[in-house]
């Protein structure tokens, strides 16, 4: 799960990391009042940030025509009119794809100053298996290229869990970044604080783009989070109430949600071919395989390994529900669960959803006999695929008529 | 033979009670899986019965080492208390603890890992994994051991090894096999988690180790770099033919395919850069997941 760059400071606030001064409106009514504050706390200029689940909000592009997703503004008038302009319009960037997301809550900043910027990530390093602390002088600037291209100016600290962030570790990324005296200490303070932040909230990721040397309106210079993203362990929001409730189905897609009440997996993408599968790994094969023959996935779907009838119905309509969708594979493997039972579920799915999209069955393992039988005499409409390669090919041939 | 369990290991069940693993149970029971045990706090001193079968249950991991002998374990304990049962089974000294449970934080894992890490004893397979088979000699594989979920039946006695994260791609594989007439040494699924005990690496070097393995299939996805890992090893020492084949070259980056572990972030752990390591290392790929087994055999 991810949440918005308001929620992560909130939480990283709380581990002690310090973030600036910033308010979250959720209608223009709250946007006056906010920047008032703001202004109030005698900052000369006024940031106003778009609210997405997406990077790239600096150089977004409104469907309005509006071009950024963050602005500075000089006065409590300007941060409302820009305010305006973005509150309940979508926004494009390079990460959201062509339909842009709604932009529903803005965060309103105090301007800050920048010295300098940096780059500071908690994640999990998988060959390992322990946390890993990154950190980078190039701050602002897209960390992939930097691994490639300057490589030399990432720093790692890996976190043996059992005894968890060491001072010692968090003086050597502060040291790694260059910061000296009182922002030294500052920025020991603010790694720990963004590693516990991690560890505590079960993060997949914790990421400051920037953490930035700010000066404060007395000359003293002080290092802050200018920018976080968190991202979480869906796995464990069991235990953190308080998270959970930061959820915004407005950044998910609908089928997605709509496919989780049946404890589906369903993933939408951009091609023709729908597919209905059991396993995670089987489902993305038979997304690859469609390929290879020359059709496009327009889904990935595991249904699980003990899909129900009622889940087989609740998969194929949301399926039909994607307008691109011109053909359906089904790919079943059905190892212990019995193919006749699955069979039943799929005939009664296509005469209750009225389908009228080719459809391609690959149907294999217990009791495949009379689960293919079920298919025949049905009267329903069904391509049997006796392999995967051959299922593939005769989707992809009936869809491309 | 055959990899980490034969037909005769003595096997226990954590969480036999519940629904998921009862059935599973039962299911071993019948392929002729020698469980001897099973593990529920509370109900110690009850009787697990299925086919004329009577599966004593102890509190205690230890206890019901003690009593039944067992070696191995297949963990079919709930999420938040999967981390717990796996390191009981790991203290009471069992030679392998089979994780099948999925969904367990990352961060549970993390801390698993870290407190097994030194332990030349225990073997963690898992979690979020179909288990493990070394099929029997009997009419479809029966008299096997069975450990987790995999269906016994598609599986035949013989000498390829199998190796993957996917349970259902897996059971693919294995009926290729089976229906060309080609058995199986043991087929070991580790699991789709970022975080597991047993990597493609691990297994690879103990079929390469198992006089009886003639062949291998290496199956692995997106994400990560463990097939990666492996490539490398068997480029250098791997005196086996290895087939394999990578899902996933059709996911969109950032987003998780079912598999908790099954991501390409940061432009890591895409399918081109794995498919591009088994063939520096001379592993037979397969272009489509139908054409697994026929890879592998052509090696051979």
């Amino acid at each position: 799960m991810n949440i918005h760059e308001y929620q992560a400071k909130q939480l990283l606030a709380q581990y002690g990391v310090n973030v600036p001064y910033e308010i979250p409106a959720r209608s223009l009514a709250e946007v006056r009042p906010a920047a008032e504050k703001i202004a109030a706390g005698g900052s000369a200029k006024i940031v106003v940030k778009s609210q997405i689940h997406a990077g790239g909000r600096g150089k977004g592009t409104f469907k309005s025509g509006f071009q950024g997703g963050v602005k500075v503004t000089s006065s409590v008038d300007e941060a409302v009119s820009v305010a305006e302009k973005m509150l309940g319009q979508t926004l494009v960037t390079k990460q959201t794809g062509a339909d842009g997301r709604m932009v529903q809550t803005l965060l309103l900043a105090a301007g800050a100053k920048i010295k300098k910027e940096f780059y500071l990530a908690v994640l999990l390093n998988r060959e390992t298996s322990r946390p890993l602390i990154m950190a980078s002088t190039e701050g602002g600037m897209d960390i992939e290229e930097v691994a490639e291209k300057h490589p030399e100016k990432i720093c790692k600290e890996t976190i043996d869990p059992a005894v968890g962030i060491m001072p010692y570790q968090a003086r050597k990324v502060a040291a790694a970044l260059g910061l000296k005296g009182d922002l030294f200490n500052a920025g020991v303070k603010l790694i720990t604080g963004v590693y516990n932040t991690w560890w505590e909230c079960d993060a997949s990721m914790v990421e400051l783009n920037p953490l930035a040397i700010i000066e404060l309106a007395d000359g003293k210079e002080t290092v802050m989070a200018l920018d976080a993203k968190i991202s979480l362990d869906d796995n464990a929001l069991y235990r953190h109430k308080n998270i959970m409730e930061m959820r915004d189905l407005n950044e998910e897609a609908p089928l997605e949600i709509e496919a989780s009440k049946f404890a589906l997996n369903y993933i939408k993408l951009d091609g023709s071919i729908a597919c209905l599968v059991n396993g995670a790994g089987l489902a993305m094969a038979t997304m690859d395989i469609i390929q290879h023959f020359g059709g496009n996935p327009a889904n990935f779907l595991d249904v699980g390994g003990g899909a129900s009838k009622e889940q087989v119905t609740a998969a194929f309509k949301i399926i039909l529900s994607d307008p691109n969708v011109k053909g359906i594979m089904v790919n079943i493997f059905g190892g212990i669960m019995d193919c006749n039972v699955i069979a039943t579920g799929i005939v009664a799915a296509v005469k209750e959803t009225g389908l009228k999209l080719p459809l391609v069955v690959r149907l294999e393992g217990n009791n495949v006999l009379a689960g293919k039988k079920t298919l025949a005499e049905s009267g329903v409409a069904i391509i049997n695929g006796d392999s995967m390669a051959d299922a593939a090919q005769k989707i992809v041939k009936a869809v491309g008529k | 033979m055959s990899i980490l369990v034969q037909p005769n290991t003595k096997v226990l069940v954590q969480g036999i009670t519940g629904s998921f693993g009862a059935k599973h149970a039962q299911l071993s029971i019948d392929y002729g899986t020698a469980i001897v045990a099973g593990v529920t706090p509370g109900k110690g001193g009850q009787f697990f019965e299925h086919g004329g079968k009577k599966v004593p249950i102890y509190d205690t991991v230890a206890e019901a080492v003690k009593q039944s002998g067992a070696t191995a374990s297949a963990v079919f304990v709930p999420p938040p208390f999967a981390a717990d049962a796996i390191l009981e089974g790991a203290d009471a000294g069992l030679d392998l603890v089979v994780a099948i449970t999925e969904g367990i934080p990352v961060r549970d894992m993390v801390r698993v890992k870290r407190a097994l890490q030194g332990n030349t004893k225990t073997r963690l397979i898992g979690p979020n994994c179909p288990g493990i088979v070394t099929p029997g000699e009997g009419k479809d594989s029966h008299g096997g051991c069975r450990i987790g979920i995999a269906p016994g039946y598609i599986h035949k006695k013989g000498s390829i090894g199998v190796v993957s994260r996917s349970g259902t791609l897996t059971y693919e594989a294995v009926w290729q096999l089976t229906s060309r007439g080609v058995g199986q040494s043991t087929c070991v699924g580790i699991g789709g988690d970022p975080v597991n005990g047993t990597s493609h690496l691990d297994v690879v070097r103990l079929f390469n180790d198992d006089p009886e393995t003639t062949g291998i299939i290496m199956i692995g996805e997106i994400g990560g770099s463990a097939e990666e890992e492996a490539a490398e090893w068997i480029k250098k020492y791997c005196k086996k033919p290895v087939a394999g084949f990578i899902a996933g070259a059709t996911a969109p980056p950032g987003r998780r395919m079912g598999h908790a572990g099954a991501i390409v972030s940061g432009g890591k752990g895409t399918a081109a850069a794995k498919i591009a390591a088994f063939k520096d290392a001379g592993i037979g790929i397969a272009v489509t997941p139908s054409e697994m087994a026929d890879t592998l055999l052509k090696m051979m």
